[in-house]
């Protein structure tokens, strides 16, 4: 058997290893196909089927994040049939769907909203239910509204597949079906870690970073890469940025290290950065007190003072405490700084520690 | 770290000793539980009931400070039952002979006595890990914080060597680094002994190279460390000291040491984003900005520099470490005019091997794992592959010994101290991170239900802890996951000082404190 099969996507031969799923064969042919309940790092349920297709000599229309790309396999992912099939499955989640997309924290990252205006659902169709689940705003980090949750289950494998916990699993029967914590407790009361991997995946508002609430709406954030200031592991994430603020954290899928995955320090942890307690002036120590100063002041003091002692007692009589919090070319810098300019090798910081 | 964080995903026998990794490297702990769902066995080693035990095979709980002998005699099976690779000692290692003599005594039943651990467990542990055919160890302070911590490393990389389980993918030794650029630190030279790229200070060619690149004339004197710092601070000795962004007041050990070394300095000057307990007593605080509002790399523990971006200004008039340095060293009169960190990153590319190929133009694409020697080169994954970087790998012989301090009459508990996955270091930032604040307000001591009992305390219960050192208050949390004999706290909170108990006595090596043990006593508070 080759380890290659063929298949045709649209009209477009398409030659992928064998074992590869339609979707994926189709993503990498450049072709879009809707999805809700799959994502690339996790099991594939085949559970919502917006992500179905037409293959010929098949009956019904399969899910294509389940169906195994076969060789000469004819498939479209457009057809009418297919269309139709999807809108539906829209017009079903909106009949019960909360309608405050106006002040929805998720407006314009919602996948739910993408699809319905790609397909042109409005949601009229079906006036369903809806529903009446408290919100759980009962820790600092996230907020479940289950009232918005379509049930891909995502954070409930997100959970157990990566983060090993387990802390959601589908409770309650037919419509009221939902994630929730054993015996339905408020998340705070879980055995939760915080780690906000059920945030990231959660394809509509019904998971949301709660610092993140009214800060300001998805477009609006310019996103900046960078490296977390806390532990060895190194994760990368996008600072989230307002008005020159930093408002928030949010997983990139690109990171090397980490993927979408943070700790709740990488992810929940920024406050410190506006917090009021921010130094933001030199301080000189009179008579006991510190007083503002200017940087003029402050460098020329402590220029004079480092002279002074090295003239008396040597070199050796000072030191530098480096960082493991500062950056390498900053920590290059404290190391020259110590050697050259003060003369000493007396340099070290916390590694020990 | 000798091989990647991925890799630990691929190993099939994992002893992760003396490492809390799912609260100090959450992230990273993910890739054992995938390598554990892929089949793969998992040790480990910890005196507390951690939870990554809770998903391991074995769980190993020795006896505080007691790892060296659990490791001899993990040694001593592997040769006594003829598992070592015999090809990889002969042909990539040397001194074998001194370890099989070193070991010989150290019989499992010899360190059950120490460890408290059942000798058919070591035995087989040794076993399993000598018959692996990835097997990788995972460590921390846990193994470093001791006054045999050097010691203690060179009983793993024995243990690694006998088996030649090194220098491939997905097997190795693998130190976790604690803080964000604790690596980075060391690469650039954040040490006494040695340059960037951990060129000796003593080799009269490194100086001379710096000398060139430098253009001034350096000290061959080994410096001080920062234990040594301290002592020479209280000795008069030593007069002025430059902290920039650390907090040694809570982190170090023997806190009230430190505090009356700080205090007997001349001038103290320290460079920091908030006015820490350590900033408090200085004489010029000069205001930092945080990694948000600056350009820079940091190098995580697998040996991976990555970009660090500048995603606002600095707040008020603080302004970024290096230029405060700089803006120092042109005061001082050697003139420094580096327009932004990437050009600090050239020079760095042209003294230090390691980082020779690591630019920013490759590094917005990727991060890059060093030693990375030019710019072709593609970084490097693992270490050791074919050769040791030294040639031949040498077997060390080390042998057990008490930790410095043992529980007695007077002060019958050992205290461990370590980490917690809500909080940071010294808490200067994340205690003002709101939520994490929220979530964790306070630290407890834990407490073996038996101890409990004898004491008369519940969870809650406020306890007074004394060392020789100092004394701390400290509610109580009983719980299961520790030994009886042993208590444990986190350093993070000032309202509970834990340093103040800590032993300041180093490993004669690697000045390491001893942090994860010391003697105390425990009374209620009324
Ligand atoms: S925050 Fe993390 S641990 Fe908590 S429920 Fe979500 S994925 Fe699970
Ligand atoms: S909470 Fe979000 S991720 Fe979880 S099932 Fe509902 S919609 Fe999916
Ligand atoms: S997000 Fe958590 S695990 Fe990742 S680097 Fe930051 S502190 Fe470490
Ligand atoms: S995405 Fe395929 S069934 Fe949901």
């Amino acid at each position: 058997m080759s380890d290659k099969v063929t298949l045709t996507i649209d009209g477009q031969q398409v030659t992928v290893p064998a074992g590869t799923t339609v979707l994926q064969a189709a993503r990498m042919a450049g072709i879009e196909i809707p999805t809700l309940c799959h994502d690339p790092e996790l099991t594939s349920p085949g559970a919502c089927r917006l992500c179905v297709v037409e293959i010929e000599g098949m009956r019904n229309l399969p899910a294509s994040c389940v169906t195994t790309a076969g060789d000469g396999m004819v498939v479209r992912t457009n057809s009418p049939d297919v269309i139709e099939a999807r809108k539906t499955i829209i017009e079903l989640l909106l009949a019960n769907h909360p309608e405050d997309c106006l002040t929805c924290e998720r407006t314009g990252q919602c996948r739910l909203q993408e699809y319905a205006y790609h397909y042109g659902v409005k949601g009229d169709t079906f006036h369903g239910e809806r529903k009446q689940f408290p919100i759980d705003d009962s820790n600092p980090f996230i907020v479940r509204d289950m009232n918005k949750c379509i049930r891909c289950g995502k954070c409930v494998r997100v959970c157990e597949e990566v983060q090993g916990r387990s802390i959601y699993s589908f409770a309650y029967r037919g419509f009221d079906t939902i994630p929730a914590t054993a015996m339905d407790t408020p998340l705070a009361e879980s055995e939760c870690v915080f780690c906000g991997s059920c945030v990231s995946v959660c394809p509509t508002g019904a998971l949301t970073e709660k610092m993140m609430h009214g800060v300001g709406r998805s477009w609006e954030l310019e996103k900046v890469k960078t490296t977390c200031p806390y532990c060895g592991v190194g994760c990368n994430f996008d600072l989230n940025v307002k008005d020159g603020k930093v408002v928030g954290v949010t997983s990139n899928a690109e990171a090397e290290v980490n993927g979408r995955a943070l700790c709740v320090k990488g992810r929940f942890g920024y406050n410190f950065i506006h917090h009021p307690d921010r130094l933001t002036k030199p301080l000189i120590k009179k008579n006991g007190e510190f007083q503002e100063a200017t940087w003029e002041e402050a460098i020329n003091l402590v220029a004079e003072k480092f002279k002074e002692i090295k003239q008396e007692h040597g070199p050796d009589a000072l030191a530098v405490f480096t960082s493991a919090r500062c950056t390498n070319e900053e920590n290059y810098l404290a190391n020259k700084f110590a050697r050259a300019v003060l003369g000493t090798n007396n340099i070290d910081h916390c590694a020990r520690l | 770290m000798t091989n990647s964080i991925h890799e630990i995903a691929g190993a099939d026998f994992i002893l992760a000793i003396g490492t809390n990794t799912t609260e100090t490297h959450p992230v990273l702990s993910l890739q054992i539980r995938k390598a554990v769902k892929e089949g793969a066995k998992l040790v480990v080693a910890d005196p507390r009931r951690i939870e990554l035990a809770d998903i391991a095979d074995v769980h190993i709980q020795h006896k505080a400070g007691s790892d060296m002998a659990l490791l001899n005699a993990m040694a001593h099976v592997i040769i006594e039952e003829d598992l070592y690779n015999k090809e990889f000692v002969k042909e990539r290692t040397e001194g074998f002979e001194e370890v099989v003599e070193a070991v010989k005594e150290c019989t499992p039943e010899w360190a059950a006595g120490i460890t408290g651990v059942d000798a058919d467990t070591i035995r087989e542990v040794a076993r399993g890990y000598a018959r692996a055919e990835k097997g990788t160890i995972l460590y921390t302070m846990g193994i470093t914080q001791h006054i045999c911590g050097t010691d203690n490393v060179l009983a793993i990389a024995n243990l690694a060597m006998l088996t030649g389980h090194i220098g491939r993918e997905n097997t190795g030794v693998n130190p976790l680094r604690g803080q964000n650029n604790v690596q980075g630190a060391c690469d650039m030279g954040g040490l006494p002994n040695v340059y960037p790229g951990y060129q000796r200070v003593d080799d009269p060619a490194v100086r001379e190279k710096f000398e060139k690149a430098w253009g001034v004339k350096l000290s061959p004197k080994v410096g001080l460390t920062v234990g040594e710092m301290m002592d020479n601070a209280l000795a008069g000795k030593l007069k002025g000291l430059f902290v920039i962004g650390e907090n040694p007041l809570i982190s170090d050990p023997d806190s009230n040491h430190v505090i009356e070394g700080m205090k007997k300095l001349d001038f103290l000057v320290v460079q920091d984003l908030f006015l820490t307990e350590t900033a408090e007593l200085a004489d010029v605080v000069l205001p930092a900005a945080s990694f948000a509002e600056k350009d820079g790399t940091f190098t995580n523990t697998e040996r991976r520099v990555q970009r660090v971006r500048k995603a606002i200004e600095p707040i008020g008039d603080s302004k970024p470490d290096w230029e405060i340095i700089q803006m120092l060293a042109n005061a001082m009169g050697y003139p420094m005019n580096y327009s932004s960190p990437e050009e600090i990153m050239k020079e760095i590319n042209e003294v230090t091997p390691q980082y020779g190929g690591i630019t920013y133009e490759r590094l917005e694409k990727q991060g890059l794992q060093w030693p990375c020697p030019d710019t072709d080169h593609p970084g490097t994954r693992f270490l050791h592959e074919g050769k040791f970087a030294r040639g031949k790998g040498k077997f060390h012989a080390v042998r057990y010994v008490d930790p410095d301090e043992t529980p007695d009459q007077e002060y019958p508990f050992m205290l461990s101290t370590g980490r917690r996955l809500f909080h940071y270091h010294t808490g200067s930032m994340s205690r003002r991170a709101e939520g994490l604040e929220t979530v964790y307000p306070e630290e407890y001591l834990e407490m073996n239900p038996q101890d409990a009992e004898k004491l008369g305390v519940q969870s809650g219960d406020r306890v007074k802890v004394t060392s020789r050192r100092g004394e701390i208050e400290i509610p109580v949390r009983v719980t299961e996951r520790i030994q009886p004999g042993l208590v444990f706290a986190s350093f993070h909170f000032r309202e509970t000082w834990v340093n103040k108990l800590t032993n300041s006595a180093r490993d004669p090596k690697a000045k390491i404190p001893e942090y994860k043990v010391c003697a105390v006593k425990i009374e209620k508070v009324s």
